[in-house]
């Protein structure tokens, strides 16, 4: 289903959206029983409000050059990527069970040669630099097609990702909007850098920001709303979300940022998923 | 340290850097990061830091036996580096951590400048070297050898297995200026015997074979050389293998002697078949008049996809299949 033109919100169908994406998830760490479940599951929400009410896209088109481009800089969360693109219609939803196995298309990381992923992730703090470059090009073709890009809070911790905040204001990045993930972990445990007031920062440097809860539907759709504002600035929503979102026995995991998940414990997860599905954040 | 075996089945994208053909070998657990605890103990001006790879490059036993010597700047490699060099200004020897990609690719122009340029005590133990991890080639490094051995005044350590590592970890602290070291982490095999000596800057001999074929390796190659050896042995072929942990000052002493001794040479490493160990090899044999035929066995030069660590190194011809292949002189 194309998505070109925008429809009035519909929060719950979102939410559903959101809770099938955490299920293809779910599936997706079946067998394989490691990965980056507890980020995946913590930007469920961003990615389902993204692709099923914001991007202007069309997966039968995904070159498309209006489209609206929607760059993952985290390529571990590819697992979240893959889920949205099956469920989007990019790729068929029975080529996730391959996600990581020797041959698939849809690689531990994400990489810019499967279908609707727009950039090489993996080395991190790369996505915003990355999107100042596709908005200044877009912007030079007159194309009303936007710019997401999603960077997540060790990406923070990145000179690169600085420097292409000021690039963005410098150069008055209007079409373009940077989704933070603030999840708190990153691979040594809680971030433990002095990244915040993370929004304070990217109003400093000259965008225009907002700080919501990411696994909020209404506060995600209201802030893309407000950033397709017109003021000369390139936007932040800095997204304040929680691993593991959905399932609570993987939100409790001390160590979310390489979750392991066992053939025995795997169906109780998914119980859990389908017990919260209408627990709203 | 704990010894351990190793014998979990892996089939896919998985684990970080541990190496895969260990399975009937000792290995010893985090040999870096207890070697560099002691160190720490012994030597109050060493120094630790990592950029968000604490966890995955074994160096929390420092932490946890140095808390206030120890620093965590985040995922920046830049800053890493530039905090070494800074911190070895007042004095200190920095050791630091991150993956070989990151501080090769990201921070060159700080280990070059910063680290080497400035003689500054920076050790940088840079995890997941070349083809060892399946997370494609963001995360493997299969040029860094290439790209270290450009920059003056750096050494270059590729170590071979658990014993050597232990003896670099400790040999750095003494090198004067920045050295970049390959780190192999979690479960590292032991390969080299008790007697084994790490000599800076020289080649070891480590098996004498009938003069017939001679390979020549680095890092964890050599063991792999030295298994292929074994495996050739039962086809009647007696390799010799040359070990040079130490690419950068390179041994060429060494191996143009050992060249001299040959009839066929076989060159193994765990990086590209280009800039590496072979073509240093090369250049040396050159410059001593010495002509062999010369069989490379390392990666191709070209960015490497996702998959399991023995898929990988299958499919792209570095196995130890592939070494004994070579060995042995088959295609
Ligand atoms: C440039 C770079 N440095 C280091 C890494 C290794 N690494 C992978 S994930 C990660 C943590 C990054 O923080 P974040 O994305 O916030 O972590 P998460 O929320 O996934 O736990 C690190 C350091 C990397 N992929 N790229």
């Amino acid at each position: 289903m194309p998505t070109t033109d925008r429809e009035p919100p519909n929060i719950d169908e979102l939410r559903d959206r959101a809770y099938q994406l955490r299920r293809m998830m779910m599936t997706m760490t079946r067998g394989k029983g490691e990965g980056y479940i507890a980020q995946g599951l913590g930007i469920a929400d961003c990615l389902a409000a993204l692709y099923f009410h914001e991007l202007r896209h069309d997966p039968e088109r995904p070159d498309w050059p209006e489209r609206d481009r929607f760059l993952l800089s985290t390529g571990h969360y590819s697992i979240a990527m893959y889920a949205v693109l099956a469920a989007a219609g990019y790729i068929e939803e029975d080529e996730l069970p391959t996600y990581g196995l020797n041959g698939s298309r849809l690689p531990m990381s994400t990489f810019d040669d499967t279908v609707g992923v727009e950039i090489v992730g993996g080395s991190l703090g790369h996505g915003l630099g990355q999107a100042v470059g596709m908005s200044l090009g877009l912007r030079l073709d007159d194309s009303p097609g936007r710019v997401y890009v999603e960077i997540s809070d060790g990406e923070l911790d990145e000179g690169s990702t600085w420097e292409a905040a000021m690039a963005g204001a410098t150069f008055g990045c209007d079409n373009l909007v940077v989704l933070i993930d603030c999840n708190g972990i990153q691979a040594d445990g809680p971030v433990t850098v002095a990244i915040e007031p993370v929004a304070d920062k990217f109003t400093a440097f000259g965008w225009s920001t907002t700080e919501i809860d990411g696994n909020d539907m209404s506060a995600l759709v209201e802030a893309l709303e407000k950033s397709r504002v017109s003021d000369g600035k390139p936007k932040a929503i800095v997204m304040r979300t929680t691993p593991g979102s959905g399932v609570p026995t993987i939100v409790d995991r001390p160590r979310a940022h390489f979750v392991r998940v066992t053939d025995d414990e795997w169906a109780g997860l998914v119980q859990e998923l389908e017990d919260n599905r209408d627990v709203h954040a | 340290m704990t010894s351990t075996r190793d014998t979990a089945p892996r089939g896919h994208t998985r684990g970080m850097g541990e190496l895969i053909d260990i399975a009937d070998k000792t290995t010893v657990l985090a040999p870096f990061g207890e070697t560099l605890a002691q160190l720490g103990r012994e030597r109050p001006e060493i120094v630790a830091l990592t950029a968000d790879m604490g966890r995955y490059s074994d160096i929390l036993p420092f932490r946890d036996a140095h808390p206030d010597r120890f620093f965590n700047v985040g995922m920046a490699e830049q800053s890493l580096v530039m905090t070494a060099a800074g911190l070895a200004k007042t004095g200190k020897i920095a050791y630091c951590t991150t993956y070989s990609v990151f501080v090769t690719r990201r921070a060159y122009d700080f280990v070059a400048i910063a680290g080497a340029h400035s003689k500054a005590e920076v050790k940088i133990f840079a995890g997941m070297p070349g083809l060892t991890n399946g997370y494609g080639a963001t995360h493997q490094a299969t040029e860094d050898l290439n790209m270290m051995r450009g920059i003056a005044d750096l050494t270059i350590i590729d170590p071979c297995d658990a014993t050597e590592l232990t003896q670099v970890v400790r040999a750095v602290a003494d090198i004067p200026g920045t050295v970049y070291v390959r780190l192999l982490r979690g479960k590292v095999p032991v390969e080299l015997g008790e007697d084994y000596r790490f000599v800076p800057g020289k080649a070891a001999l480590l098996r004498e074979g009938s003069g017939d074929v001679g390979v020549i390796s680095t890092g964890y190659m050599t063991a792999r050389s030295l298994d292929a050896a074994k495996a050739a042995d039962n086809r009647g072929v007696q390799a010799s293998v040359l070990h040079v942990p130490t690419i950068k000052p390179f041994d060429t002493a060494a191996v143009v002697e050992f060249a001299r001794r040959h009839d066929r040479l076989v060159v193994a490493e765990n990086h590209k078949t280009t800039g590496g160990l072979a073509s240093l090899v090369t250049e040396a044999l050159y410059q001593g008049g010495i002509l062999r035929p010369l069989r490379r066995v390392g990666l191709a030069d070209s960015f490497f996809e996702c998959g399991s660590q023995e898929y990988l190194e299958a499919k792209y011809g570095v196995d130890l299949p592939a070494v004994t292949r070579a060995i042995l002189g088959e295609v």
